[in-house]
């Protein structure tokens, strides 16, 4: 039952792919436009084996990117988690900081890019730092919030069984808040991972990475190529998303 | 351990400094040494007020909280409190619950977790030591928020309504269960409640709280000897009693 369940799940991005294919083998769709499934994963080995520009294969795109994401979003997680911490914890902090955060936080990460090519040039480290800011301000806010809903009579408990400040703050504080921060990790991720591509357009250094491949598939005409970069990009960033959650359950078993 | 209550008062003022609530008005009370006290009174009279002030949760208007005649500074880790929702760390398994009060005082992870299967046999939960509180009943939940506030041996533990959500057979078990838990430890327990029958099948003497602001209208001995019969004549007297007690503050309060 569950198995044929797993099964209907894939049954109907299946059927659609095949209509999309029937539609263009009957020549309704213009390839030169919108390519064929049958085309577009034939340009995905095309990537995968020969590579674009030729020799910088599929793989090496994903690996680069997924380095730029890793440091950015390392980086975020590590000032926006303790920060978020501190923030919820003391309300001279959160008055201080919030009319700062709500102000810095609907500035696009890509409205940053002209700012980071200037100070970072064009490289790695714009790119990382991009990603940093898309990354950043989920998992602040959800950190912030998870602190804030942390229910009082936990720490109630806490005080009359003989904890002081510290205590609170590391054993009951911190572990209250981190479904919250999960979720913070997840959104933050997939915001990073988005923002990734955006920033890898305005031009990378080493020759490398998924935003950059597909600029150099339009410039060459194959949309067969770009929505195969696409289509790559949706998928790591859906493996991505449920590896996350795995590592979630097996942290927060207790929920 | 005698505990004494001299000339506490609550009033709450909103932010404004304008509108106030006498919460409590003037309690004087002396809760003897191992003695098991219930306190009643209509919904928001103050009890839980006291309690709180008790613990050091919530500080008086005036007056202070004494013990053997030294006024209480640091109540935490020396009064127990014991919480109608259970109040368990949902992260932590029972035994790491329990566990809590040990590890603040660095006591080393392989005695506590001895001394927490200890209580948690004791306790009637051997066997659920490495479950998180989300898997356990409601009367299970109270098992363990009581043995990890015992464990911390305070000298007197204050129980806010704590089998308030349970269904009458689980409560009337853990009343059982409580009363066996004093009369081991003989610990001074200080017990709210809702509950008339609770309240005289438990205590050895139940005050009486007036309407809001709450002070003490009611002081009376349960002078039936253990183990008590809930349906006896003289359990009848005194929970009418108390019943007509509560009534005449409802109609007090109208």
């Amino acid at each position: 039952m569950n198995y044929f369940k797993e099964k209907s799940r894939l049954l109907f991005p299946l059927l659609l792919l095949l209509l999309w294919q029937a539609v263009s083998t009957l020549g309704l769709l213009p390839s030169s436009k919108i390519p064929s499934p049958v085309q577009i994963i034939s340009g995905i080995k095309e990537l995968a084996l020969v590579g674009l520009p030729s020799g910088s294969s599929l793989f090496m795109h994903c690996f680069e990117s997924l380095l730029r994401v890793t440091a950015g979003f390392t980086m975020a997680a590590a000032i926006g988690i303790p920060l978020g911490i501190l923030i919820g914890w003391l309300r001279f902090l959160r008055n201080m900081l919030t009319p700062i955060i709500e102000t810095i936080r609907p500035i696009p990460p890509l409205a940053w890019i002209p700012l980071a090519i200037l100070w970072f040039g064009i490289g790695f480290k714009s790119a990382a730092f991009i990603i940093f800011l898309g990354c950043f301000f989920p998992i602040l806010l959800s950190t912030i919030s998870g602190v804030l809903s942390v229910d009082k009579i936990l720490i109630e408990a806490a005080k009359t069984l003989g904890a002081k400040e510290k205590k609170i703050f590391l054993n009951v504080l911190v572990p209250a808040a981190t479904p919250s921060i999960f979720t913070g990790i997840r959104i933050g991720l997939g915001i990073g991972w988005m923002t990734l591509v955006a920033a890898e357009f305005t031009g990378v250094k080493s020759g490398y990475g998924l935003g950059y491949m597909i600029m150099v598939a339009r410039d060459i005409q194959r949309p067969d190529l770009v929505i195969g970069g696409m289509a790559t990009i949706g998928l790591m960033g859906y493996l991505l998303d449920v590896a996350l959650r795995k590592l979630e359950a097996r942290m927060l078993q207790w929920r | 351990m005698t505990l004494e209550l001299r000339n506490l008062r609550k009033t709450y003022t909103d932010g404004t400094g304008e509108g106030s609530v006498d919460a409590l008005s003037t309690i004087n009370l002396t809760v003897r040494e191992g003695e098991f006290l219930s306190v009643v009174g209509p919904s928001g009279c103050g009890k839980s007020t006291m309690l709180r002030i008790i613990a050091g949760l919530e500080q008086p208007t005036t007056g202070a909280v004494f013990i053997n005649g030294e006024q209480l500074e640091d109540p935490w880790g020396r009064v127990g409190f014991v919480f109608q929702e259970y109040a368990l760390f949902p992260w932590r398994t029972v035994s790491e619950n329990v566990e809590f009060g040990l590890e603040l005082k660095n006591i080393p992870g392989k005695e506590r977790r001895r001394k927490a299967l200890e209580y948690i046999n004791k306790f009637g939960m051997g066997g659920f030591e490495d479950t998180y509180p989300r898997d356990l009943s409601g009367g299970m939940k109270q098992r363990v928020a009581i043995a990890r506030t015992l464990i911390t041996n305070p000298s007197i533990i204050l129980m806010d309504e704590p089998f308030g959500s349970l269904d009458s057979q689980t409560r009337n078990a853990l009343q059982e269960f409580l009363l066996t838990v004093w009369q081991n430890s003989r610990k001074t327990i200080i017990f709210v409640t809702h509950n008339i029958d609770e309240a005289v099948f438990l205590s050895q003497r139940v005050i009486g709280f007036s309407d809001r602001p709450g002070s003490i209208k009611l002081s009376l001995e349960i002078g039936i000897p253990a183990p008590r019969d809930r349906t006896s004549a003289d359990f009848n007297r005194y929970r009418k009693e108390i019943l007509s007690f509560l009534q005449q503050q409802s109609t007090a309060g109208r």
